[in-house]
């Protein structure tokens, strides 16, 4: 049987990194020549790879933020390609979670089979939470999940995430890889109820 | 919630049951996967000693890294080489079908699976890349996954996901002349927002919908991503049916009956329950391009680029930034600006008909001096096709070149790629910063005649003015 425990995950602490901007996409994250690979080694170091060169003072090369752990970003953030290449490169880095106003649909689903939560929050206050970082690098934020709240200094507010997803975290079942093989049997049932299949196989 | 609509009904009928989490364990009908996100799924089924449960539900193919010029083996760059080994291992090993290069049926992933009628109605499809959005011109449930998915449906053949809401977009009314597909979805993302489809599956629909042809509603599903939407639709019709009739992998015989009366079931109901409505007018739609960093930030041809006066105050941000990067001025005409390179192909708009209306426009022009401009065929079959209708022909006599099918410079994974901060017309789907293969290349995302219309002025320009030149 394969191996299909995932670890639990209901709480995340560390420092922050502030990014701001929205539509950040998944090429910027990782620039497609760096996809040139049969796996996910040494990815981490090439994160915003043409963003940090063009930009020095770019949040992933300041000194403050190397040893951050929660990602904090703004609006659609990992929007484009489907490229698990992006958060792989993010978690590499050493991000464990992230915050943020809001996620495209894709980069979410890699991250929750990561087991990188993402957990939304009002404009405010991911703004408050980043302005925050960049005044003290050094604050400690924790997000819990079974609470859904991120406190941070004086901060606290509530965060969101769809409950399947967050159900997931707290379970330990983020690889959904052995739950869904163990299924076999209603898989086939289904898979036979399907016109298509029957048609494939006469 | 949605209720009655053809992707509640696909769903059901593709669920296996409830997860623990609560979501949903969703079958996967048809898996397509390339040598990018493929290679660390397999890594990931091996480590765990798994096997691939349905491998005939998987078909492979190469796209993103095979040059367009020179494709003898091994190939110059040892990266693609290495890749392009470990797809042919793994096919071989798990038993998958492989459409290799120089197959006959090799291409774009998004182009050859439509092309052989292995996408159907009323299937759920799954790949790793964005633009498998496209399959739901057939009224398919396709979207993009990661790598660790593509693990989850090799080893189970299917997916743990949340239920999409449904919003319905109708697009209504004639197109005015000169006026595609493309400019369709690049007015909806432009009204709607990049992030306008997130949560959401599109259902396209509308007569100005029901008037295209199935690679027309191919090109509109595709950028449904570059809306936030990860699936977008169109209900199967006859258009769909015809299509698919007599292709490699459609019912054949008494099947095709049966399949023709489960299509139409699946439509969506007449009085579906819908999570949003939106409307659009389709004379309202002008050739349509980009001229910032995302896909959204799209203009008409003949309206100037935005101010930041224009635009809600969280939207003026990533325009500033785009203004920067793009060097080009708020106020400014889009019309006129000029272009160093022009590229067509994609799995937007690399198929035949794509060629078929950029040939229209090249046919006894000639591309502008300086511009460099090239044509990739979506497909080896997309490439015979036209090659047999002397297309091949009508581009290099007016100065393009004729590749070799593949991804090109969609995202430049190969050779191709923009230099510099040269500027691209290009009919590909994304006009992200360093897209292209340059950090400081600048894509323009229009419609293929658009294109050509650039290629051969030199600058960007309303493809309705030049015809009406000839």
């Amino acid at each position: 049987m394969s191996d299909s425990s995932s670890a639990q995950i209901t709480t995340i602490s560390g420092h922050g990194l502030p990014l701001v901007g929205n539509d950040i996409d998944t090429d910027r994250i990782i620039p497609a020549r760096f996809l040139r690979a049969v796996t996910f080694d040494g990815l981490g170091e090439q994160v915003f790879a043409d963003d940090r060169q063009q930009l020095a003072d770019h949040p992933f090369n300041q000194k403050p933020y190397q040893e951050a752990e929660v990602l904090v970003v703004n609006r659609n953030f990992g929007c484009g390609s489907s490229r698990e290449h992006a958060p792989q490169a993010i978690a590499r880095w050493g991000i464990k979670a992230l915050i943020g106003e809001s996620f495209a649909e894709i980069f979410f689903g890699n991250c929750v089979a990561m087991g990188v939560p993402c957990v939304t929050a009002q404009g405010d206050h991911v703004t408050a939470l980043q302005k925050l970082i960049e005044q003290d690098p050094t604050v400690e934020i924790s997000l819990d999940l079974e609470s859904m709240n991120v406190t941070a200094g004086d901060l606290s507010f509530a965060v969101n995430m769809g409950d399947g997803s967050r159900q997931m975290f707290l379970k330990g079942t983020w690889d959904a890889c052995g739950q869904l093989v163990a299924s076999a049997e209603a898989i086939a049932k289904t898979a036979e109820q399907l016109p298509y299949v029957n048609w494939a196989a006469s | 919630m949605s209720k009655g609509t053809l992707f509640d009904k696909v769903w059901t009928a593709h669920t296996v049951g409830t997860l623990p989490s609560g979501q949903t364990q969703l079958f996967i009908g048809l898996h397509l996967i390339h040598e990018v996100t493929s290679p660390q799924a397999f890594a990931m089924l091996n480590e765990r000693n798994l096997k691939v449960m349905y491998p005939q539900r998987t078909i492979a193919t190469v796209d993103h890294i095979v040059p367009t010029e020179d494709q003898s083996r091994p190939f110059a760059d040892p990266m693609a080489e290495t890749m392009m080994q470990a797809l042919e291992t793994n096919t071989t090993d798990h038993g998958i079908r492989f459409f290799n290069v120089g197959s006959g049926s090799q291409g774009i992933v998004h182009v050859i699976a439509p092309e052989q009628g292995l996408t159907q109605p009323g299937m759920t499809i799954a790949c790793g890349d964005s633009h498998t959005s496209t399959h739901g011109a057939f009224g398919a449930i396709a979207f993009g996954i990661g790598t660790s998915q593509v693990r989850d449906v090799l080893a189970s053949q299917t997916l743990a996901l949340a239920k999409l809401k449904v919003r319905r977009i109708e697009v209504n009314g004639e197109l005015p002349h000169g006026v595609f597909a493309k400019d369709i979805i690049l007015h909806i993302i432009r009204k709607l927002g990049v992030k306008g489809g997130v949560g959401y599956a599109y259902e396209f629909a509308g007569s100005a919908i029901e008037a295209l042809s199935m690679e027309g509603r191919m090109t509109l599903c595709n950028m449904s991503i570059e809306g936030g939407a990860r699936c977008g639709y169109v209900n199967p019709d006859q258009t769909t049916y015809d299509y698919i009739k007599g292709r490699d992998f459609a019912p054949k015989g008494s099947d095709w009956d049966r399949a023709i009366a489960w299509w139409q079931s699946l439509r969506s109901d007449p009085n579906a329950d819908y999570d949003d409505i939106v409307k659009f007018d389709a004379a309202d739609i002008a050739p349509t391009i980009t001229w910032g960093i995302t896909p959204g930030q799209g203009i008409g041809v003949n309206e100037a680029i935005p101010t930041p006066e224009m635009m809600p105050a969280d939207e003026r941000p990533i325009a500033e930034e785009a203004y920067r990067y793009m060097q080009l001025s708020p106020g400014q005409q889009i019309a006129g600006t000029k272009i160093d390179v022009c590229f067509i192909g994609s799995c937007t708009n690399g198929r035949i008909s794509d060629l078929r209306e950029a040939a229209n426009v090249a046919k006894g022009r000639h591309v502008a001096l300086g511009v460099k401009a090239f044509v990739v065929p979506g497909s080896e079959r997309v490439k015979q096709e036209a090659e047999a209708e002397g297309l091949d022909k009508v581009f290099i006599e007016a100065g393009f070149e004729w590749r070799e099918p593949g991804c090109s410079m969609c995202l430049a994974m190969n050779p191709d790629k923009l230099e510099g901060n040269q500027i691209s017309a290009s009919s590909s789907n994304r006009n992200f910063k360093g897209r292209q293969g340059s950090s400081s290349g600048r894509t323009l995302l229009m419609s293929p005649a658009m294109v050509v219309s650039a290629a051969v002025t030199g600058q960007v320009t309303d493809v309705r003015q030049l015809a009406s030149v000839s």
